[in-house]
């Protein structure tokens, strides 16, 4: 069937069996591979994406589902040298080691953050629960997180 | 990561369209809106339908509202839409209380009431707690509406009285002056299905019980009621001592089953405590 | 800046999604390979038919055993001396055996085709429960072998004699069983790899989630009979190891045949339920602890009988020389006269591994052992758990101090690190809010953990995976600009080399660490070494980069005398510049001395232009990081649920290179004890089906089960690493796990609980209280 899904604001058009899962159009056939994938039962979190506005497993999402959506991608955030707060929030506090749930963590803190900019220690906590991460005991992402609060216009130059 | 077999997908643009789109489409056909309980499913290749209709543009069964004595809940409402409605929590605490232990934030931006309702999975919150609330199933056919008590509504596991051509489109759950309702749910971990959960509402008049209902998930209740301890509550004092003899009667008349989550003893405690746990709030909440 | 919490270099790409994993790869004409598995844990394999998949229209190739078979590659070496199967042949050992390899056009088309494969079983009986492994009438799993029966190993350490007579005369001895029942370290990202074979060159080279780059290069060289220099491996970006990705799986050999096959290059990445099934799994040590004592806490002796499951191929990734990885420090961080352990290892109808999640090679379960019996032993006395450690522990002045089974510690102050812990968490006040909670009926608990690591393998001369010494090689090159490049054969999967390394030679040489281009993963471009595992990155090849950046400082000097026209004894090195002793202003910087090094200056007799250099680093010793855990939680008297309020980490790992990167590592670390001693189990059910096998039933901790971690530290230096450092990744996983289920523990006292196997699900706490005990590896019925 033919889709045409918006991707970071670009409209793409393709053929696509009704099967692909939205995470598998973006990584595969976009080449959008920010975007993870690290289980089989909407668990893990790693493949965190915005659907209209709104995160969501893109494991769990169908690339049919998406046709005439927009999507927002890890690849979206920042622009060139120029980093959302909530990427330099990870950097400054050593939120990221692998960096492979860190794609899913950020989509989730951009989005926590335009709707709650000043969010506590627990409001994040539950925020990040549904997404894996198995190296940082989730202490720093919690801190960049609320760095990100804390600096709402990224660091000061 | 593990992908569905192929099937047939199509966008229903309206309730009537979907009805017509699952009998064109016939038995293999499945309705999919969050999909968050049917593509894992499908990925795993346990569940293996020949079509799907997406119901997802149907933004008729997306509404929260107050209407003739009844909270409506639209079939399509998401988790987290129905968490976040001050009305739906404020009536139906059950609800708030159920909703902050399904699953996690992202999954609950997405799933659906009526899907977790239509997955009949006995181990879903949601299907305990509209059980405990005496909640009606508004089902739309090709031949029209039908009306089912969510205490009717399931079947067994994994099914429901919902026909291969029919929707489910709505809850009504029916308000009652002076009543009071929780959850309580313990799981092994956040986001975990329950080990057992126990959800409540208490009609307090005076200081007594007019009318009790209590739905219990994960534990072999059939089609998720406590029929017993209802019963031994109505018409008694809401009392401690009598919250808690009601939490023995409902662990006495489930049938829980063995599992990682737990063996038996265990699940049929919790039934005991989380019920009474459960009552208690209830009764808080009712002012009793 | 040269050591301290310098912002990792890796960050700019992964904070933009711009990492690259192996499953982000693609190559022109890339074909996709899915793997059938067993669905029995032991059947003898009647038939493969692959004729319906051979016929789907997207399938370029179906491998079975027997095609394996026809290239001398169904079976492969493990790194424990056994052999593992590729591709099953005669029979499926357990539930998740790889059977066939289906090689397609995509991704979807490869999963499709696995079910039109048909196979035909007979299936035998299946032996999971590892104490009955050696029973008479046990159905044999390694018939292969020629085995009677399913004995792997017996092993063991110490001195029997002296242990007996300690034990003998001792005042006090308890004894308790308990299980590390068997988890898996489950990192984010899957196993994979992308194999090319050069259809021109027949070079093969090998994408792969690889721990262990060289070593990998090594076992695909002794299966295909390919020559190194034929072989490239390269891991790219590395989404979390664990221990999981150190070794070799049969997808990547059935990537690389799947290339010889179809003159294409072949992906394979398992799904998260392959990843929990089939790859290495760790502990799975049932163990029965013994201490003896002094009425007033001395402590005599300890003794530890193990039973290792080892599943259906030992495959355990250790040095080989040590069945038992490094168990025999279970002695722990006392003063412990007299000591014995003996192991005996089993064949069971479950996955191969044994040690593959963060814990140094049996050291978790050593520290599990003998931090649980001291509590057992505190209660046994009536002396509070703090007290009894304190009066045990080795002494500052007794370093270097070799233990009971022989194992030299090279430094420590240990009271100091304990003290610290029990300042930094106020534990007399938190004592004092037990006792009134406890008279309230209300349960809290406190545990105790102190732990003793031994991280860093070789000595190359004791310790060799396949024969090959554990030592690492180094290559620095400074360009003529006075930025270097530095080549490593470790492999970060997480832990920041790129950074640390870099602010290693940044602190020899005075290049910026942004200046110094970090190389790992690529087996053409590395020098040779063992690879990242048993926290060995910062002792092996960390010691090897410092010693090649004072080679590399040494020949600076020689150019720089002859810049100078000094003798190179005249010349003092500071802050990245030699000068002129007693004349600061006249000297070089490493920039002007490296431009120099490659120019037409006219060098003596002897010295080679250019500043280069490489070294090959075996330490004489493994370092001995440790620390004192305390773990504070509250328990639900109704549901068994366990909640942590505060998890207190002092640590000492030496001098911290990068104490922002350190403090991460404990981090993670103390997520991991939670898990195990919370959630994370594999148990298996009568018919060897795995009870484990996805997220859903694999239980990971989330954010809202982790506290905030509270921080100490100590820094105790190493003496024999060339900055003092020690290793740090696995220390948190060793200690933590025993001072949460020592806190539940702590909290079930009231109800009589003096043990409790992991995992404390509420289940499993709920029954402990009631002295009906679940047996975790079981099925519960």
């Amino acid at each position: 069937m033919e889709i045409t899904v918006t991707v970071n604001g670009e409209p793409h058009r393709r053929t696509v069996e009704p099967r692909l899962l939205l995470v598998h159009l973006l990584r595969d056939d976009l080449g959008l591979t920010g975007t993870h994938w690290g289980c089989d039962t909407s668990n893990c979190g790693t493949c965190v994406v915005w659907l209209d506005d709104l995160p969501v497993k893109s494991c769990t999402v169908l690339a049919a589902m998406a046709d005439g959506k927009r999507v927002r991608t890890v690849e979206d955030l920042g622009h060139g040298a120029e980093l959302d707060p909530v990427q330099q929030g990870f950097v400054a506090c050593h939120g990221i080691q692998c960096g492979f749930c860190t794609p899913g963590m950020l989509m989730t803190a951009r989005w926590l953050l335009d709707h709650d900019p000043d969010p506590s220690e627990d409001v994040i906590r539950e925020a990040i629960s549904g997404q894996l991460c198995r190296c940082t005991g989730y202490e720093n992402i919690v801190r960049s997180i609320r760095w990100a609060a804390e600096h709402p216009d990224g660091a000061t130059p | 990561m593990q992908v569905p077999a192929q099937f047939e997908y199509e966008r229903a643009t309206s309730v009537e369209h979907a009805l017509a789109l699952l009998a064109k489409y016939g038995p293999e056909s499945r309705v999919i809106a969050g999909g968050h309980s049917l593509i894992p499913m499908m990925k795993l290749r346990l569940a293996r339908p020949e079509a799907l209709v997406d119901v997802n543009e149907l933004t008729e069964l997306s509404g929260i509202q107050v209407a003739d004595g009844e909270l409506r809940i639209g079939a399509l409402v998401r988790h987290a839409q129905l968490l976040a409605s001050a009305e739906a929590g404020a009536l139906f605490p059950v609800l708030a209380d159920a909703e902050r232990v399904i699953a996690d934030p992202i999954v609950r931006n997405r799933g659906t009431i009526g899907g977790s309702l239509c997955q009949a999975d006995p181990s879903e919150d949601l299907s305990a707690a509209f059980t405990a609330v005496r909640a009606d199933a508004v089902i739309r056919g090709e031949e029209g509406t039908r009306m089912v008590p969510v205490r009717e509504f399931f079947t067994g596991p994994y099914s429901t009285v919902v026909g291969p051509a029919e929707l489910l489109v709505e809850l009504r759950l029916p308000i009652r002056e002076g009543s009071g309702s929780a959850y309580a749910k313990v799981g092994r971990r956040a986001g975990d299905w329950a080990v057992a959960a126990a959800g409540a509402e208490l009609v307090l008049e005076g200081g007594d019980v007019a009318e009790a209902g209590i739905g219990l998930t994960a534990v072999g209740a059939p089609r998720f009621v406590a029929a017993e301890a209802e019963d031994f509550l109505r018409g008694g004092a809401a009392s401690a001592e009598r919250f808690e003899k009601a939490g023995v009667i409902a662990a006495e008349h489930c049938s829980p089953a063995a599992d990682q989550r737990g063996p038996v003893d265990y699940k049929r405690h919790l039934v005991a405590t989380l019920t009474t746990r459960a009552l208690h709030r209830a009764a808080d909440r009712a002012g009793g | 800046m040269t050591y301290g919490s310098l912002p990792r270099k890796e960050d700019a790409r992964f904070v933009r999604g711009r990492g690259t994993f192996v499953d982000d790869l693609v190559l022109p004409g890339m074909l996709h390979g899915a793997i059938l598995r067993s669905p029995h844990a032991h059947a003898r394999l009647l038939s493969v038919d692959t004729s319906a998949a051979e016929a789907h229209p997207k399938v370029r190739a179906v491998l079975t055993g027997k095609d394996l078979a026809e290239r001398g590659m169904a079976w492969m070496p493990t790194l424990s001396h056994d052999v593992q199967a590729v591709l099953a042949t005669d029979k499926v050992r357990f539930q998740g055996q790889e059977i066939a390899f289906v090689v397609a056009e995509d991704r979807y088309a490869a999963r499709d085709a696995l079910e039109l494969i048909d196979v035909e079983y007979e299936p035998l009986p299946v032996v999971v429960d590892a104490p009955a492994a050696l029973a008479a009438g046990a159905a044999v799993i390694r018939d292969d072998l020629g085995k009677a029966d399913n004995h792997v190993f017996d092993w063991s350490s110490g001195d029997e004699a002296a242990t007996e007579a300690a034990f003998a005369k001792a005042e006090v001895v308890a004894r308790q069983d308990m299980l590390y029942p068997r988890v898996h370290p489950a990192p984010l990202e899957t196993c994979g790899a992308v194999a090319d074979v050069d259809a021109i060159t027949g070079k093969l080279t090998v994408w792969a989630t690889a721990q262990a780059p060289h070593a990998h290069r090594i076992l695909y060289s002794r299966i295909t009979g390919l020559p190194e220099h034929r072989i490239r491996i390269v891991a790219p970006d590395i989404g979390g190891g664990f221990g999981n990705k150190v070794g070799m799986y049969p997808g990547y050999l059935c990537a690389v045949v799947g290339s010889m096959v179809t003159g294409r290059p072949v992906k394979w990445t398992e799904d998260r339920s392959e990843n929990l099934m089939s790859t290495s799994f760790a502990r799975d040590y049932h163990m029965r602890g013994e201490i003896a004592a002094t009425r007033d806490g001395r402590l005599l002796g300890l003794r530890v009988r193990v039973l290792a499951d080892h599943g259906a191929f030992n495959g355990t990734a250790q040095p080989a020389k040590f069945p038992a990885g490094f168990f025999h420090v279970f002695t722990g961080s006392y003063d412990l006269p007299a000591a014995f352990c003996s192991v005996t290892g089993v064949y069971t109808n479950k996955a191969p591994g044994g040690v593959a999640y963060a814990c140094s090679f049996r050291i978790t379960e050593a520290v599990y052992v003998v931090e649980r019996m001291m509590d057992v032993l505190a209660r046994e006395l009536g002396l509070d758990p703090a007290e009894l450690r304190m009066r045990n522990l080795l002494r500052p002045e007794q370093f270097p101090y070799t233990c009971a089974t022989g194992w030299q510690y090279d430094s420590g102050d240990y009271p100091r690190a304990l003290t610290l812990l029990k300042e930094i968490s106020g534990y007399d006040e938190l004592r004092r809010e037990q006792a009134g909670k406890r008279a309230r009926g209300e349960l809290m608990g406190l545990g105790l953990s102190f732990f003793t690591e031994a991280v860093g393998a070789g000595p190359r001369e004791h310790m060799d995976i396949l024969g090959f010494g554990m030592a690492d090689g180094a290559e620095l090159r400074v360009h003529p600009s006075g930025s270097a490049v530095l080549r490593l054969s470790c492999m970060s999967q997480g832990q920041g080399h790129e950074t640390t390394f870099a602010q290693l030679v940044s602190a020899e040489l005075g290049i910026p660490p942004e200046e110094v281009e970090v190389v790992q993963g690529d087996t053409d471009h590395t020098p040779f070494g063992l690879g990242t595992y048993g926290s060995r990155s910062t002792p092996v090849s960390g010691a090897a980069a410092v010693t090649v950046a004072r080679k590399v400082r040494e020949r600076a000097r020689q150019v720089a005398s002859a810049m100078l026209e000094v003798s190179p004894d005249d010349l003092e090195w500071e802050r990245g510049r030699w000068f002129v002793r007693g004349v600061p202003g006249r000297g070089h910087t490493i920039r002007e001395i490296a431009l120099a090094a490659h120019s037409d200056l006219a060098l003596p007799e002897g010295v080679e232009g250019q500043l280069y250099a490489s070294t090959v680093y075996s330490p004489p010793n493994l370092t001995y990081p440790f620390g004192a855990y305390l773990c504070v939680v509250d328990v639900d008297a109704d549901t068994g649920q366990v909640r942590v309020r505060r998890f207190v980490a002092v640590d000492d790992c030496g001098v911290r290179i990068n104490p922002m990167i350190v403090a991460g590592q404990v981090h993670r670390g103390l997520a991991d004890g939670i898990g195990m001693a919370l959630m994370e189990l594999m148990a298996f059910d009568a018919d060897g089906n795995h009870l484990g096998g996805s997220f859903m039933d694999y239980l990971l901790p989330t954010a809202l089960e982790c506290p905030s971690w509270e921080l100490g530290e100590t820094v105790t230096p190493s003496p024999h690493h060339p900055i003092g450092a020690k290793g740090i990744g696995e220390s948190a996983t060793v200690g933590s796990p025993a001072a949460v289920v020592n806190a539940v523990v702590d909290a079930l006292a009231p109800f009589g609980v003096r043990h409790a196997d992991m995992p404390l699900t509420p289940a499993a706490v709920w029954r402990a209280m009631r002295g009906k005990p679940l047996r975790a590896d079981l099925a519960i019925s």
